[in-house]
């Protein structure tokens, strides 16, 4: 085996030192009793030919071997990935380091996530960032869980029913054995969140509001934040697109004490899923209270420039189980990925791609509506938009798959029981206007 | 005998924002083929405050940072408990396949097979290597693998009628257990190991009742030594109607020699970023499996993967389940690498592994234990740890060998854990490293303890060669500065 380096004349020798007859007898301290009898029983190993061939022919099983037009979003995007972003990222300095606990042959990666960290603020209007986190729902728990722990007496979460479903799915779950208790506040007939429903409520620690919601829709967060101010509770705002804020007001502008969201958009490959990005961010005063690493600067004994692991007082490895979270390894070279894009993209580049992924998605909305779809909602959305589609549409979607390599939308049903017939469409950058009108010429013809 | 450290030609690169000029941009931008549609401008902010650099400006800045870092392909990482073994390349062309990259996660099973196929069989074949009838890949990292595994072990109480409030946790566990616990809503015992720094069972025995939920157990345990005793713990356990959590953490060192799930263990996690060789990447992205015994499988997060007449869905209706994990499917990327690692292997290769990986370790530990004081002085798995007690006459501090140890060229051992021993020095070597490696590594931690006695003051004040000396970390935390 390549990765094995040991010959036969290094174990003998080695086995000398060591005092052993054999590998076998390295494992004496386990008893015979509890030593597997089975065996492994794994496949024969494959050499680096037979292996290629093995994964080809299993990514041939998926649609997306082929280049394919995505109009779906629905927390995952299709977005240019600059070439320099993977070819940075990939170095063997970034992607074979461990966490960077001893600082002074890690100031690569540190310098790095503080300059992520810088970055994320920016783009959401936040004070502090942390160095990331497994996903954007998971991002969001834990922003749930520092409301109800700063609580002193209320033990309720109020969540939006249009945050990502998955999102809330993992808020029920990290929530249950506490016993505190999720609440959803409906959706108005307008697609966004009702904030009537919401005032009704009481014994609230926090309020968690998408925007742009799952639906695609806007959200009015300023107002939510003088209801959650109403309430002294703490105003969580969520977001699965990261590039929307290239273009809207930023959630920190808006009042947001602690916004968590998903960053796959800045320059990660969708990967079926994961892994993404979560990004976690607050305000100054909820520092202390935010999960996971931070990275600060500092200087070094002669004074020089340099980046450390900070405030590890809050995290497990110290706290142990008064630890404010349980994170460990987030997703440092996915925030590494970021920080490359963000970098590259810059300040002019992001809002311009933005403004492109608006654009193609107010076009796409306008031509399915010209071929038989009917608009549900009327509000500003960012690149994500739901429509009612004709009868017969979901033949037709399988057949554009199919045939054309096509994905258009998403069926809401699954997600909101009520909503049949409903798909969420998406576009972004990648989809050519060419595109889009022979999708409508398929689907009037 | 050369150490590999060495100094050499390096850059200084200033913060990204110094670099920025007025109307700089590093990506292309294509010319718009749709008519422009603004949104309302009540909506719409400033653009965020990014930098402004050309696409070589930020080549070269990612370029300069990188070459400041230490990483597994440029020297020996013996990182105790964390299992730094080499990341094979080949992974990293199978990850970045179009088909799996490129696959959106909500594009319908009919349309994933290949993804859906990988996944379940790796989850078989994590099943095999562990000794467990299910798996779920959902799991981001390993806390969150606890996490899962003890929601697990939660729900299971609540379905049995009768929730519980505490749960053991011995001395030797990793951090991250007691905080994994802590969310939910358990109370840790820790339990002290015995004198040979083992589990003992009348230690179980006496602390272990009827609302105690069960025991979390690292095996091998953070020492690097096998809980000899584990059948009995776990016998011990569920006689008082709780559960075995076994954190999997440490597996390099017994693949193919034991499987947990014959030991009575009930749900074990894996860390596919340790074992199963996939990058560690500065921090992640990790991804940390949980294999469950056939009585837990209806509490495993869903989805859940079926496979029915040759083709593969995804399944949700399971009335028992924790819920979700993960807003997708986890770490698809990180899984295609250990995928490919565990192809590449086969059964003979992984338990090569864990041997090299045990014989590696025992070599270390013979070898410096006459230099290095080893409190434990027995025969060990895949790490060893050693304390500074021989060189603390001359007022040197294992911080101070670890320091010093970078400018021979080598990542230090993990330090100050297992806090079991006081100013541990944990070498974890793993088995990609050889027998010269590890002779470099020997020579340079016995040239450390002889400057120890003649020239202390070169180790107090190391690391000398790498770009920066020891950093202000009571600065860095008093007065935070976390942005630019």
């Amino acid at each position: 085996m390549r990765y094995l380096p040991h010959t036969r004349q290094d174990i003998d020798q080695m086995l000398a030192v060591t005092g052993h007859d054999g590998l076998d007898q390295l494992f004496e301290t386990i008893p015979d009793s509890a030593k597997t009898k089975t065996g492994l029983n794994l496949p024969d190993p494959l050499s680096e030919w037979d292996l290629n061939a093995t994964m080809e022919a299993l990514c041939s099983q998926n649609a997306a071997c082929r280049s394919y037009t995505c109009l779906m979003g629905a927390g995952s995007y299709d977005h240019h990935i600059p070439a320099i972003v993977p070819y940075l990222v990939s170095r063997s300095e970034f992607m074979t380091a461990y966490t960077p606990y001893q600082p002074e042959v890690s100031q690569g990666t540190l310098q790095g996530i503080y300059e992520f960290q810088t970055m994320v603020t920016a783009l959401l209007g936040m004070d502090v960032a942390t160095a990331s986190h497994y996903d954007g729902g998971t991002a969001l728990a834990e922003c749930a869980l520092i409301a109800l722990h700063k609580s002193k007496k209320a033990n309720k979460i109020a969540v939006s029913s249009l945050v990502h479903p998955s999102h809330r799915q993992i808020m029920k779950t990290y929530l249950h054995p506490s016993g505190y208790e999720m609440v959803d506040i409906p959706a108005d007939k307008n697609g966004l969140t009702d904030a009537k429903a919401f005032k009704a409520m009481d014994g609230i620690a926090g309020v968690a509001v998408q925007s742009p919601n799952f639906l695609g829709n806007i959200e009015d967060l300023g107002h939510f934040k003088a209801c959650a101010d109403e309430k002294n509770c703490v105003f969580i705002t969520s977001f699965t697109e990261a590039l929307a804020y290239g273009l809207l007001k930023s959630p920190g502008c808006l009042g947001a004490d602690l916004v968590a969201g998903e960053g796959q958009s800045l320059g990660m490959a969708k990967n079926f899923g994961g892994p993404g990005l979560g990004l976690l961010a607050g305000t100054q005063k909820m520092m202390r209270n935010l999960p996971g690493r931070f990275v600060g600067k500092t200087t070094d004994s002669n004074g020089r420039r340099g980046y450390v692991l900070t405030l590890a007082t809050r995290e497990q490895h110290i706290r142990r189980e008064k630890a404010s979270s349980n994170i460990c390894s987030n997703n440092g070279l996915n925030a590494m990925t970021a920080a490359i894009y963000m970098a590259a993209a810059g300040k002019n580049g992001i809002r311009e791609i933005a403004r492109l992924n608006h654009d193609k998605a107010v076009y796409l909305k306008n031509i399915l509506v010209g071929a038989g779809f009917e608009s549900v909602y009327d509000g500003a959305f960012f690149n994500e938009f739901v429509l009612k589609a004709p009868a017969g549409f979901a033949a037709r979607r399988r057949e554009l798959a199919e045939k054309h390599n096509l994905f258009a939308g998403i069926c809401l049903e699954l997600y909101y029981p009520d909503m049949a017939d409903h798909y969420l469409f998406c576009a972004t950058e990648t989809v050519s206007g060419q595109a889009m009108d022979l999708l409508a010429k398929e689907l009037k013809s | 005998m050369t150490q590999p450290g060495t100094s050499g030609l390096i850059f200084n690169e200033p913060e990204l924002w110094e670099k920025s000029r007025e109307g700089r941009c590093g990506i292309s931008i294509p010319k718009s083929d749709v008519p422009r549609a603004d949104l309302d401008p009540a909506l719409t902010g400033d653009a965020p405050k990014l930098p402004q650099l050309s696409e070589l400006d930020v080549v070269r800045h990612f370029t300069r940072l990188s070459q400041w870092n230490f990483c597994i392909d440029s020297g020996m990482y013996p990182l105790g408990s964390c299992t730094m073994k080499y990341n094979p390349k080949t992974n990293e062309v199978q990850a970045a396949r179009k088909g799996f990259a490129a696959a959106h996660p909500l594009a319908g099973d009919e349309f994933s097979q290949g993804a859906l196929k990988l996944m379940y069989e790796l989850e078989q074949l994590l099943g095999q290597i562990t000794g467990f009838p299910a798996v779920t890949l959902q799991p981001a990292a390993g806390a969150h693998g606890e996490l899962t595994g003890m929601l697990m072990i939660h729900a299971w109480h609540a379905k049995q009628g009768k929730q519980r409030s505490k749960i053991l946790i011995p001395d030797t566990a990793h951090g991250t257990n007691p905080a994994s616990a802590t969310l939910c809503g358990y109370r840790s015992v820790n339990i002290k190991s015995g004198s040979k720094g083992i589990l003992e069972p009348r230690t179980i025995a006496e602390a272990m009742d009827e609302d105690t939920a069960g025991i979390m157990i690292t095996n091998p345990n953070t020492l690097g030594l096998f809980e000899e005793n584990i059948k009995e713990v776990c016998d011990i356990v569920h006689a008082k109607g709780g559960l075995v959590y076994g954190d999997g953490a440490n597996m390099n060192a017994v693949m193919g020699i034991i499987k947990p799930g014959e030991l009575g263990i009930d749900v074990l996690h894996l860390n596919l970023h340790k074992t199963f060789s996939t990058p560690h990447g500065g921090g992640g992205p990790g991804s940390g499996p949980v294999a469950v015994t056939r009585d837990l499988t209806p509490f495993l997060p869903v989805p859940r993967i079926e496979k029915k007449n040759g083709t593969y869905a995804f399944i949700t209706n399971f009335p028992d389940t924790i819920g979700r994990m993960h807003t997708f499917y986890g770490h698809f990327g990180v899984m295609v690498r250990a995928f490919a690692y565990i192809l590449s292997m086969g059964s003979d290769g992984l338990k090569r592994a864990s041997q090299l990986a045990v014989l590696n370790a025992n070599y270390i530990k013979e070898s410096l234990k006459t230099t290095l004081d080893l409190p434990y002085d027995r025969p060990c798995m895949h790490e060893c740890v050693f304390t500074d007690k021989s060189v603390q006459e001359y007022h040197i501090s294992t911080m101070d060998m670890a320091k010093r140890l970078l400018d021979y060229g080598f990542h230090p051992p993990t330090v100050y854990f297992p806090l079991v021993v006081d100013a541990a020095f944990m070498v974890e070597p793993t088995e990609t490293e050889s027998k010269d490696d590890l002779d470099q590594f020997i020579a340079a931690v016995k040239a450390i303890v002889k400057e120890a006695a003649s020239t202390p003051e070169l180790l107090k004040s190391a690391p000398h060669l790498p770009k920066v000396t020891r950093l202000d970390e009571v600065a860095a935390a008093r007065k935070p500065c976390l942005k630019g």
